[in-house]
């Protein structure tokens, strides 16, 4: 079968469309997040968001809207842990995420069983993306994408200096919070497709790519972007003439592209 | 608050979280003024500096801080972080982004201040590193890239936490004599915590020596008569 003819299909077109948006929101964000050890936010958000979708899926509701508000209200909090000097961040996220897991399958095995349902929202499909999804996500896509260049200084700053950007001014605290708000957007927006165990490696995989690369922020920020976009349709491609799951399967391309880094880095260095 | 005045603290009391670190401190920072900050381990240094940056209200008192200031015009070279140490970045990219502050509502830097940041890389002898990686360099070589960053976003103080840490003795003395160039040449006061004594006297004009036991604060020579002064000098004798 050839690959025009795969994209024949609506609902091919819907994932890829939405797909790369989102690997590209992922990748371009993911930067910032793993340079400050903010890695299991990301991952902790994923959590949340499987929780939420049950939710909303027992309340009927459509799932975005419902998760949407919930999982960014969960990167507050989360980020509020993360800074905060008392506090145990890691453990703090671990006990989240554990804890909106479980809230999520007690909601799915009382409501609709523990179906097939549960397998999609946890490793993703290929079929989750409705017209309204896709709509929704090209214009939040778009938005984290005008932020980003808008910012992109200023997020610089942020992340390679908190207490210099701080002293010199820079509200510090309201560039981490549009941080973590589009974090909460994309990982809502791909968790449908990649699956909610597996959405966290499209943010960390491409920046841990592109730092073993390049050494300018800004050839980081580009190769991330280009290293999430080529592996999200590779793998599409893939899973799609091997019929495997979308999401194990993208994840799959990005280790892949990582490894082959990390050797061409071992390389470069001897 | 007189022209020559940078930051003026009154019987200031900080802490956190209800708890007092630092009380009853009077403390006046003139332009071209050279003050080092020492003083034992938890004796409240580093909660002084953020007062003075203007990221911790005092309990007590007041801190008054020139306009200039209030606006950012003040470079910081803050302890470096876990992070940084495998940052990529290049040398350019860290030094421009000390224009962030003086940028106001604009999104990209203008020619001009990359101008500056190039002609502060020259200034502390780092234009040759320009397209390398910061993570690359040598201690030394990164506590210069930051510095040329703070003079991009400051042009009367710069605050240092600790800056010598983590160099060896060559970095350290070669930092210094910066330190004392831009302050001599430049006009530049400087507030610098430390805990190198024997090198901060050298360079320093006036002390704040914060002890659990009191405050000290003077011109090096009356530090070194001073009782807290002379324990130091006892010390160096073993």
């Amino acid at each position: 079968m050839s690959i025009l003819q795969m994209f024949s299909y609506p609902f091919m077109q819907r994932a890829l469309i939405a797909g790369v948006l989102v690997s590209l929101c992922a990748a371009l964000l993911g930067v910032s997040l793993v340079l400050k050890r903010y890695s299991m936010i990301g991952d902790g958000l994923s959590h949340v968001s499987f929780g939420a979708l049950a939710i909303a899926v027992a309340l009927g509701m459509t799932p975005l809207y419902f998760s949407i508000p919930v999982v960014i209200l969960a990167a507050f909090l989360l980020l509020r842990v993360a800074d905060h000097p008392r506090w145990n961040a890691d453990a703090a996220i671990a006990a989240m995420s554990a804890a909106s897991l479980a809230i999520g399958i007690l909601v799915i095995s009382l409501t609709t069983g523990m179906t097939t349902d549960v397998d999609n929202y946890m490793f993703g499909s290929v079929l989750a993306m409705t017209k309204t999804d896709v709509a929704l996500s090209v214009v939040l896509c778009l938005a984290v994408l005008t932020l980003f260049i808008l910012f992109y200084h200023k997020l610089f700053a942020v992340t390679f200096d908190e207490s210099f950007s701080r002293a010199t001014g820079l509200k510090v605290d309201r560039y981490n919070t549009l941080l973590a708000v589009l974090t909460a957007l994309t990982i809502v927006l791909g968790m449908r497709m990649m699956g909610a165990m597996l959405i966290s490696s499209l943010i960390i995989f491409p920046a841990l790519t592109a730092m073993r690369l390049f050494k300018s922020f800004r050839g980081v920020i580009l190769c991330a972007a280009v290293t999430s976009v080529v592996c999200f349709c590779a793998g599409l491609t893939v899973s799609f003439v091997c019929s495997t799951p979308v999401g194990a399967t993208v994840v799959a391309a990005n280790l892949t592209v990582f490894l082959a880094a990390c050797v061409l880095n071992l390389a470069k260095s001897h | 608050m007189e022209s020559n005045e940078l930051i003026v603290c009154k019987n200031v009391s900080l802490g956190y979280e209800g708890q007092r670190v630092l009380t009853g401190l009077d403390l006046t920072v003139r332009s071209g003024d050279y003050l080092c900050i020492v003083g034992d381990n938890g004796s409240g240094k580093s909660t002084l500096l953020r007062g003075l940056l203007g990221l911790l209200s005092p309990m007590e008192g007041t801190i008054e801080r020139a306009p200039a200031l209030r606006q950012g015009n003040l470079g910081y070279l803050p302890q470096q972080t876990r992070a940084q140490k495998d940052f990529p970045a290049t040398v350019f990219e860290v030094v421009l982004s000390g224009c962030l502050s003086r940028k106001g509502a604009r999104f990209f830097y203008s020619a001009a201040q990359k101008s500056e940041a190039l002609m502060n890389m020259g200034k502390l002898g780092v234009l040759e590193l320009k397209d390398k990686c910061y993570r690359d360099l040598s201690g030394g070589q990164q506590q210069r890239v930051l510095l040329a960053r703070a003079l991009c976003a400051a042009t009367g103080l710069l605050i240092l936490d600790e800056p010598i840490t983590g160099l060896d003795p060559a970095a350290a003395q070669d930092l210094y004599k910066i330190l004392s160039y831009l302050n001599r040449k430049e006009g530049m006061a400087i507030v610098m915590v430390t805990h190198d004594l024997k090198a901060a006297l050298q360079s320093a004009r006036t002390v704040l020596h914060i002890g659990h036991r009191g405050v000290f604060h003077g011109t090096a020579e009356e530090y070194l008569a001073s009782p807290m002064g002379k324990r130091f000098k006892e010390d160096e004798m073993l």
